[in-house]
């Protein structure tokens, strides 16, 4: 019997990994939430991707493809990877929409990632948007999120952002990054040989440098945002020079005045289907061995999810495990396996040269929100956990991380300022008494 | 479709706007230069934030359905939009 390879995400990992898993003599069935292929990296506006129809895998016989699928469970059985719970429909949280159930051989998990934005007084005004929803509202729809733009926060992400906004006519006035020169240049220079690999992604980068240049538009850095202002929108931002730790420099602040803020601070890995999956976690990420295998049987993982290193990583990731998955000789793909490898260390290069600041909790105010969608403030936050409860009266008690979101914006916040685990479901863990009123606790620095 | 429209003619709590075919409900607000449809629990505006369906800020009510993410809903043409208020228990 042929194999069937479920893969959850059509983004670059997923994409490998069905292209990969067909050449290995397997069916494939291919879904994703999104009703386009391709990801947060392929976006284009729909008139352009059905002129273009750009990805082959979608058109092949071997593979089923599910545009407007959304997994909304992962059901583990005794043996087996788990089932495939799908909810599919051709408008998005529309009337309508089926539910169905896959079976598969192996399953490839490629979800992604989203942006990981730290909170500042006023980041929950309009107009504040993640450098992400930026990007797709730029590529994907050419509408720009604002006349006059600022691009903050930290990591090569920003570059791409800003370009994408020049394109669309936005006035981009500036790009900070928050990082220090000093910390970039360390992360970036150490070990030069292991980013050969990576050309590619650096000539990217050196073309959006450029047309950030033809653009006018300064980067600077060791600078970010501190707070957001408005009546009913954001009107004007206040920028601050940030030390190593991201304290900030008294008397640095300037006032620049905007009608669109895009920020970010990182990437977080979309880990809801692999943790409903089962799969061991390692410092946030899932856990993966040489063929992308978790450590449920069955059950492979690609892409962001398994560490933020960029599209052409997460593809050579996709198609080894795709490849294994769909029944592949093993130990095949030397060159693939390589990539993916000087992917790895671009990943941990970049998390060093642009780790986040332990002192960001300074910019905060008793009364900055923090959960958006509760509107939990910091000051709550501390009250609450400084009255020494765990840390699930800590969450009933003041909601942070309840609301719609179910904390996956808030949710690596949370478990900062409260110093439990970062990268589990924030305060449903037991938390540490004591100095909990006194965050940020302990240095996060990447190593 | 024989030809596409020229437009999309949605209405947003009564107001008619115009996008492009394909656009998402968000992208034709924002590019109408509406910012926020929705409310926090304090009352607060608010608008698109993740852009990419992971954060709700963004919810709609369309053509009487509730909570549809308007950062990922394609307009059609006729849509009737409508803003929903963030009362307590509902999402
Ligand atoms: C908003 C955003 C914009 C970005 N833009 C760029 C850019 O322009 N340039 C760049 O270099 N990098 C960009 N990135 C970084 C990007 O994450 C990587 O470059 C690359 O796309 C990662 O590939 P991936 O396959 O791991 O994940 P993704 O490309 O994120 O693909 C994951 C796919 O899984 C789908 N999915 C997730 N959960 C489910 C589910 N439960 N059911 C069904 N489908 C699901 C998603 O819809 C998505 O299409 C962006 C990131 C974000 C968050
Ligand atoms: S903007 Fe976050 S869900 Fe739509």
């Amino acid at each position: 019997m042929t194999r069937h390879v479920v893969v959850i995400g059509a983004g670059p990992a997923g994409l490998g990994a069905a292209t990969a898993a067909v050449r290995a003599g397997a069916r494939v069935t291919l879904l994703d939430s999104a009703d386009q292929a391709g990801g947060q990296y392929h976006r284009m506006p729909p008139d352009a991707y059905e002129a273009r129809r750009p990805f082959r895998i979608c058109e092949s016989e071997r593979c089923d493809w599910w545009p407007g699928a959304a997994v909304w469970a992962l059901e583990r059985r005794d043996s087996g990877p788990p089932r495939v719970h799908v909810v599919r429909g051709p408008d998005a949280d529309g009337d309508g929409r089926r539910r169905c159930v896959l079976r598969a051989d192996a399953l490839v998990l490629a979800p992604g990632a989203h942006d990981r934005v730290l909170p500042f007084p006023g980041w929950e005004l309009p107009g504040v948007v993640t450098a992400g929803a930026a990007q797709v509202l730029a590529k994907g729809e050419r509408v720009a999120v604002g006349g006059r733009v600022l691009v903050a926060g930290t990591g090569p992400f920003l570059l791409p952002v800003a370009a994408s906004l020049l394109d669309v006519g936005a006035h981009v006035l500036g790009v900070l990054e928050a990082g220090t020169a000093g910390a970039l240049l360390r992360g970036w220079t150490r070990r030069p040989w292991e980013l050969t690999g990576q050309a590619g992604k650096g000539a990217e980068l050196a073309a959006y440098a450029a047309r950030l240049a033809r653009g006018r538009v300064p980067y600077r850095t060791g600078r970010g945002v501190v707070e957001a202002r408005g009546d009913g929108r954001v009107e004007e931002v206040v920028t601050a020079r940030l030390r190593g730790d991201w304290s900030v420099v008294p008397g640095s602040e300037q006032v620049l005045t905007v009608d669109a803020l895009c920020v970010t601070h990182g990437f977080t890995p979309r880990l809801e289907l692999p943790v409903a999956a089962g799969c061991a976690l390692l410092d946030g990420f899932v856990a993966v061995d040489e063929d992308q295998a978790t450590s449920v049987p069955g059950v492979y993982a690609a892409g962001e999810v398994t560490g933020i290193a960029g599209a052409p990583a997460a593809r050579a990731e996709g198609v080894v495990a795709g490849w294994t998955a769909g029944g592949g000789t093993p130990g095949r793909l030397g060159a693939t396996r390589r990539r993916r490898d000087e992917g790895r260390a671009f990943a941990s290069r970049l998390a060093a040269a642009h780790p986040i600041g332990r002192r960001w909790a300074g910019w905060l105010r008793p009364d900055t929100i923090v959960c958006r969608c509760e509107e939990t403030d910091y000051g709550t936050l501390r009250d609450a956990a400084a009255s020494r409860l765990d840390a699930r009266a800590v969450r009933l008690g003041t909601r942070a991380g309840l609301g719609p979101c179910q904390a996956r914006i808030c949710g690596p916040t949370l478990a900062e300022l409260l110093d439990t685990n970062p990268h589990h479901r924030p305060i449903a863990w037991p938390i540490r008494l004591g100095e909990l009123a006194n965050p940020p606790a302990e240095p996060k620095e990447g190593t | 479709m024989p030809h596409k429209p020229p437009g999309v003619r949605i209405t947003v709590d009564g107001t008619p706007v115009t996008g492009r075919p394909g656009q998402t409900i968000a992208a034709i607000l924002i590019a109408a230069g509406r910012h926020s449809w929705r409310r926090g629990p304090s009352g607060s505006p608010r608008g698109v934030f993740c852009g990419i369906g992971v954060c709700f800020d963004c919810l709609v009510t369309v053509n009487g359905t509730r909570d549809v993410r308007a950062c990922l809903r394609r307009a059609d043409d006729g849509d009737a939009i409508t803003t929903q208020p963030r009362t307590k228990g509902t999402p």
